[in-house]
């Protein structure tokens, strides 16, 4: 396949702790022992510091690698757990890849199709898009969504170029099933019974959007070598592949047992999990279920994209959570005894982190055009004593290079939500330093001299006002 | 360089409170305690201060801003007062201003006080405020103990230094002030403990323990000073001088620079060379009799050692861990306890320090009294080893 429009590239991001299914079963048997029976495998699960937006931007720079940024036309970041409502999501996620600001952003929301509608949307476009799919989902302590979820993100890069993929067609059924919902001030989903949803939506929707595109496309079912189908019911891909024609072998598997169902994300997140495994010519069928069904067909190109840990990197990229207890306070579910130190006023003044928005957000610091001395902040003087020159500094970026730690604590008297606090000094590889906190530290591998990344997290949340503020934290540099 | 400090300026008269939980005081009655002391040991009224210096960190914490908490507390006659705030080197701060006004002929007599009312938050450890609306957006998440605990990560890695060994000379460090404080009745810690007890202390930052970090207390340090010729005038014989008073204040190279290795006070080197130089000294190990440093850890202490050119680079544990600053050793450090037995209210701290070297170079320090000091040495530190501001304060026999 030579030049053309599709997807160029493509990453994903889960967080590294995955919550033993049997810690949560175990804690809530006495309560719902129907749990027992799902009590296997593992889910993702965000660290306290990680939100949807932090995600996002994790996936998005594991598909962007080092391609050009500036090129980009269009960031959509599609989610049905935005952090916020009002307060372009996209934007926070532009300004942290240190976007140019001529670009188009929006929030797709609302909708477990969020995230393939918008990919179809980018794909039937001409502009250049980056599509990122990210949810960080809710549910309450004791149910099956809580056993059945996941948290992750997804992202595609669609341009013109060589193609990863290619789209063929799409096609979308829009029909008020409403298997799940939530308002605005619910924390958790509303579902129906599991029968209905796999007799009346599953099996009756997706084949009826499945057909038409084929059909459109020309496309016999059996061609189709990866079909890619969140749902956390048993087996209904399968039973969905059947009803479709599609040759069994294709069925991709869902993540369950290793993921849970990321929402608004999973599609992509399947998608790009079989863009990894797929051979050039390959047909690559993605079915994104919600008030009806979202279909489109893809075949594989040539194209590589950018080097990617992708989601095969990202699974491997894990640890084990057993203390059921502690998620339930990240969530805000466990209302925990915090101590006065968490009192303190996190007021975040909008005119200071709008001045400092590159510094804060994209995590943007100097270069001196007079001796070379990379620093962070940028200040007006130049830091290096034999210098000082004034206003002599270019944006330089932080956030893309690696360092090592040159010291280090773990802080126990300081506030935080998940004690104790790891920070220290920062030799960024390059130059620069900085005090910054850690985050993702294993405690008995800490050491000065370890490699570490940036990484875009949660600083600090501000109960009073209902705000989160970000900045950047190092992470060890895992392969 | 300009010609100093030395010897235009002496201790009139001194006073410190009883440092400690002071739940019976508010900050006033601790300044009215420190500052009575002084005026009787000065032998002078308040009506002959012609200005003076308030030294407060937390101000939201008690007294509030301004100097005008100083001058309604002491009732001071409509004379010019200031207040100052400089991290935890705010004491020596408001002592600087008493003295340079004296040696500037702009006052006779001048008034130095700091006091810090810190157990009035609810908590243990120090008040956690805002840094600041920018620094909030980007600084980290860290607590005092966690920001000196740095310094003992980026020493091992620079000397080689076995964990273990370093841990056990931080704890001979605390051992070592809490047996000196247990002969100073105004100190807050008195009890003595062990170098077990050290090691098997509660973690607070990594490797600080509960014993490595000094005490969080109440209290006020206060300073009447003037020119010797005055002294005399009053009577006054065998007169302590100010002999050296420095301070360096960071400028960013540490933190934003790469040539810090995180393992010392690039400030506290600074100021303690122009110190040696403004007071005349040369070979600072074998010279300074006594010395009282910025031990709000263990670790602080440690590093300190080096950095004041008092134990080589890289042997301070050795020197430690031989004794060489212990009360009968041969430079005995914080013979009063320190920061970490005597206790820490910040403002206070920098004056505390000079009051025990005046009450030792007077022959008025009691049980803890060392023969025949020549040079009393203090050196007072603020905000963090990346950045932060190092004084350093000799004191000594005027004309010797």
């Amino acid at each position: 396949m030579a030049h053309a429009f599709g997807i160029l590239s493509f990453g994903a991001y889960l967080p590294r702790a995955r919550l033993q299914r049997k810690a949560v079963a175990t804690a809530n048997g006495w309560f719902a022992p129907g749990l027992k029976g799902l009590g296997k495998g593992e889910r993702a699960i965000g660290n306290w510091d990680e939100d949807t937006i932090t995600m996002a931007v994790e996936a998005a720079r594991d598909c962007l690698g080092d391609l050009d940024r500036t090129s980009l036309q269009q960031v959509v970041l599609a989610s049905t757990t935005h952090p916020f409502d009002d307060r372009q999501n996209a934007t926070v996620l532009a300004t942290a890849l240190h976007l140019p600001s001529a670009l188009r952003t929006a929030d797709a929301a609302g909708s477990q199709r969020a995230g393939t509608g918008a990919l179809i949307a980018a794909l039937a476009g001409r502009e250049r898009t980056l599509v990122v799919a990210a949810d960080m989902r809710r549910a309450r302590a004791g149910s099956t969504q809580e056993m059945q979820y996941g948290d992750g993100a997804a992202a595609l890069l669609v341009g013109e170029g060589e193609p990863v993929a290619r789209l063929l067609g799409a096609h979308t059924e829009s029909v008020d099933f409403v298997h799940q919902y939530r308002m605005h001030d619910r924390n958790s989903d509303y579902g129906w019974e599991e029968r209905w949803i796999r007799d009346e939506g599953y099996l009756k929707l997706v084949p009826r959007a499945v057909g038409a595109l084929l059909e459109r496309c020309g496309v016999e079912p059996g061609a189709v070598a990866h079909f890619c189908m969140p749902g956390t019911l048993s087996k209904v891909q399968a039973a969905v592949a059947r009803k479709c024609g599609l040759a069994e072998g294709a069925v991709r598997d869902p993540l369950g047992q290793v993921v849970g169902d990321t929402g608004a994300a999973h599609p992509l997140l399947m998608l790009a999990a079989a863009l990894e495994d797929a051979q050039p010519g390959d047909k690559v069928l993605v079915a994104g279920f919600g008030e009806g069904c979202d279909a489109l067909l893809l075949e594989v190109g040539e194209g590589r994209g950018a080097a990617r840990r992708g989601v095969r990197g990202a699974l491997a990229d894990r640890r084990e959570e057993s203390n059921y207890l502690r998620w339930l306070s990240f969530t805000g579910t466990l209302d925990l005894e915090r101590g006065m130190r968490a009192e303190v006023d996190k007021a975040t003044a909008m005119t200071v982190l709008y001045r400092n928005r590159e510094m804060i957000e994209g995590m943007v610091g100097g270069r001196c055009r007079a001796c070379g001395t990379v620093q962070f902040p940028r200040q007006r003087y130049c830091v290096n004593p034999e210098c000082n020159a004034l206003d002599s500094q270019d944006d330089y970026v932080f956030s893309e290079r690696t360092g090592k730690v040159l010291s280090y604590t773990a802080d126990g008297l300081t506030y935080s939500p998940d004690p104790p606090t790891y920070f220290g000094m920062v030799q960024v590889d390059g130059g620069g330093r900085l005090l910054m906190d850690f985050t993702e530290v294993d405690p008995a591998s800490m050491d000065v001299g370890l490699p570490v990344r940036m990484v875009f997290r949660i600083k600090d949340a501000d109960p009073n006002r209902g705000f989160v503020r970000y900045f950047w934290k190092a992470a060890p540099a895992r392969a | 360089m300009a010609s100093g400090i030395r010897d235009k300026v002496v201790i009139l008269g001194m006073g410190c409170s009883k440092f400690g939980e002071r739940w019976d005081a508010n900050a006033q009655d601790l300044m009215v305690e420190a500052f009575e002391e002084a005026l009787q040991d000065a032998g002078i009224e308040r009506r002959q201060i012609d200005a003076a210096w308030l030294g407060t960190a937390i101000e939201e914490q008690h007294v509030g801003k301004s100097a005008v908490p100083l001058a309604m507390t002491l009732r001071l006659p409509y004379i010019p007062v200031t207040r100052v705030e400089n991290y935890c080197a705010t004491g020596t701060e408001a002592l600087r201003g008493a003295v340079y006004a004296v040696a500037s002929g702009a006052a006779d007599i001048a008034l130095a006080l700091g006091v810090e009312k810190l157990k009035d938050t609810g908590y243990g450890g120090l008040p956690q405020r805002s840094r600041g609306a920018l620094n909030d957006l980007f600084w980290p998440n860290l607590s005092a103990p966690g920001s000196f605990a740095q310094l003992a990560a980026a020493y091992r890695a620079k000397h080689g230094a076995n964990k273990d060994d370093l841990k056990r000379a931080m704890a001979h460090i605390s051992v070592k002030s809490h047996a000196n404080a247990a002969r100073n009745a105004k100190a807050h810690l008195r009890n003595p403990i062990t170098e077990e007890d050290v090691l098997k202390a509660p973690m607070i930052a990594e490797p600080l323990g509960l014993y490595d970090c000094c005490g969080v207390s109440d209290g006020s340090a206060c300073a009447i000073v003037t020119t010797p010729d005055i002294a005399r005038g009053l009577g006054r014989k065998d007169l302590v001088a100010v002999k050296a008073l420095q301070v360096a204040v960071s400028n960013g190279e540490e933190v934003q620079f790469d040539r810090w290795d995180g393992s010392y006070f690039a400030t506290t080197r600074v100021a303690a060379a122009r110190a040696y130089r403004e007071a005349g000294i040369s070979k600072p190990r074998d010279q300074v009799s006594l010395v009282d440093v910025h031990d709000c850890f263990s670790v602080t202490e440690l590093v300190t050692m080096e950095d004041l050119q008092l134990s080589p680079e890289g042997t301070a544990i050795r020197d430690v861990l031989d004794g060489f600053y212990d009360a009968d050793g041969q430079l005995p450090c914080q013979i009063d306890g320190g920061l970490k037995c005597f206790g820490h209210p910040i403002g206070a701290s920098g004056l505390r320090m000079v009051y025990e070297m005046y009450l030792q170079l007077s022959g008025r320090a009691g049980e803890r009294q060392r023969a025949a000091p020549v040079w009393g040495m203090t050196h007072n530190l603020g905000g963090f080893p990346s950045q932060n501001v190092s004084s350093v304060t000799i004191v000594g026999q005027y004309g010797a």
